[in-house]
């Protein structure tokens, strides 16, 4: 593992264990990234689907989705983790964490998105349909505009939500912040500092999509 | 030219139109009046393709609505249509909503879409809200968006659903009046209305809708003076 291991026991914190939990924030940072993008990109596509209804594979899709929602996400990576080898596709915990929170995530915004779509009404999209445009251009722009701006503020909460749950990835033995922060810990045996720290870096990850969704939503509001 | 022969149509089991027969021609205003639930909207969805229909068939200067190689897309830029709820977008000022169509669906540049807008803005009487948002704008200022929207696309027919059945009465008569406007202007208008006072003044023909038939059609002056439908003299004689 590391070189931090074995010659002493008990160490105080150092600086370069900053550095440590910086390469940690930044395998946390990826694996939001990807999973919060993939899910996001594949919840607004399953979030249509369902839209449409009446297509028999909604109910099956709806199904699914309800799954991966309900499951605590640690059983799925667990479950996911293991059983990527036995149907012959072993995965390296990075990527059946991200996997696994691409699912996750998209089965939350599927229904984010499914809500975004019903925000706008049947006749304001037949008004947009009678005016000469196709399906597609009624879904970019009319559609989507009015359905982000009414969901915008639930998508946020879900992408907070799943940047705090990649801790979970840990369990996979994925070195992210948590993980690292739990061998420190054990080292240096200053759970306070640590923690703080951790904290810190979770805080500043998190920040920039609140300041970023705030932002959107005061330049959407007219008034 | 409108043409529309033997058109049905149901929902499931449930039989809306039951063969109507109108020809509207070009620089007609119809108004079409009759009970709620008679099947008046569903007439109106029908000729733009909003609605599909199981019986008949609609033609638009000849070609057919239903047909299987028609492009819808392309003849609802011909049917201009306004809605009881007004459907303004809201993420959009009024100059926007306007521009939006026929920049995007007939390709014009950005700064001809908005000029267009911007004279149609003018021509319903809101020269003077052209940044503002439909939330700010009042149920009647909201209609006549509507309206100037359609007319953006510069469609060869008008359809009205209702457009003054939404509103608070002081605001019918704004919207009304630009309505005759366009009827003035020799607009092809077709106005589903329970506004009698308009069907009577400013249509050339009323037709009277009753279960999903046309129960009689006629000059304002034969229907509102002298209606051969008994059916006819009931409705209007418990609407007035
Ligand atoms: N999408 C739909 N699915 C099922 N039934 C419908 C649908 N749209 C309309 N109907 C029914 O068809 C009938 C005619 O409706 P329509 O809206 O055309 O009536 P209308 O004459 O416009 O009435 P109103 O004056 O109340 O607007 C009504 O009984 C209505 O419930
Ligand atoms: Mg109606």
């Amino acid at each position: 593992m590391s070189e931090t291991d074995s010659i002493e026991f008990f160490t105080s914190f150092r600086v370069e264990d900053l550095w440590f939990l910086l390469e940690a924030a930044g395998r946390t940072l990826l694996i939001s990234v990807l999973g919060i993008s993939g899910g996001t990109v594949l919840g607004i596509a399953f979030g249509w689907l369902l839209s449409i209804g009446r297509w028999y594979g909604a109910a099956t899709l709806g199904w699914v989705l309800d799954v991966f929602r309900s499951v605590p996400l640690i059983i799925q990576l667990v479950l996911f983790f293991n059983f990527f080898p036995i149907v012959g596709f072993p995965l390296d915990p990075f990527g059946a964490g991200t996997l696994v929170l691409v699912m996750y995530t998209s089965a939350l915004v599927a229904q984010v998105a499914r809500g975004g779509i019903e925000a706008v009404s049947i006749s304001t999209r037949r008004a947009a349909r009678s005016l000469g445009m196709s399906y597609w251009q009624d879904l970019r722009y009319v559609v989507w505009p009015i359905g982000i701006r009414a969901v915008l503020p639930s998508w946020t909460g879900v992408a907070l939500g799943v940047l705090k749950d990649t801790a979970l990835v840990s369990v996979l033995g994925y070195m992210e912040l948590l993980r690292a922060s739990q061998i420190l810990i054990t080292r240096t045996q200053e759970p306070f500092l640590v923690l703080a720290v951790v904290g810190a870096f979770y805080f500043a990850l998190s920040f920039p999509i609140a300041r970023f969704s705030e932002r959107l939503e005061r330049r959407w509001s007219h008034d | 030219m409108i043409e529309i022969e033997g058109v049905r149509k149901s929902f499931g089991p449930l039989e809306v139109l039951r063969g109507i027969d109108l020809t509207v021609r070009n620089g007609e205003v119809i108004s079409i009046i009759g009970a709620s639930g008679s099947g008046k909207s569903t007439l109106l969805y029908c000729i733009n393709g909003l609605e599909s229909i199981q019986g008949g068939r609609i033609l638009v200067d000849g070609e057919d609505v239903h047909g299987r190689d028609t492009n819808l897309n392309r003849l609802r830029q011909r049917l201009g249509m306004v809605f009881q709820q007004w459907n303004s977008f809201p993420h959009l000022t009024a100059l926007e909503n306007v521009a939006l169509a026929p920049r995007i669906v007939k390709g014009k540049s950005r700064a001809e879409a908005r000029e267009i807008a911007r004279a149609q803005l003018e021509h319903v009487g809101l020269g003077d809200k052209l940044d503002v948002y439909p939330s700010k704008l009042s149920g009647g200022q909201q209609q006549r968006l509507a309206i100037a929207r359609a007319l953006a696309m510069e469609p060869d027919y008008m359809l009205f659903d209702e457009a003054t059945s939404a509103l608070d009465p002081e605001l019918v008569g704004e919207v009304l009046d630009t309505m005759r406007l366009l009827a003035n202007e020799g607009a092809t208008m077709i106005c589903v209305t329970h506004e009698m006072g308009f069907a009577r003044d400013v249509s050339d023909r009323v037709a009277f809708v009753d279960e999903g038939r046309i129960e009689e059609i006629g000059p304002p002056s034969q229907i509102f003076g002298a209606a051969q439908s008994e059916k006819t003299q009931r409705f209007l004689a418990k609407v007035r």
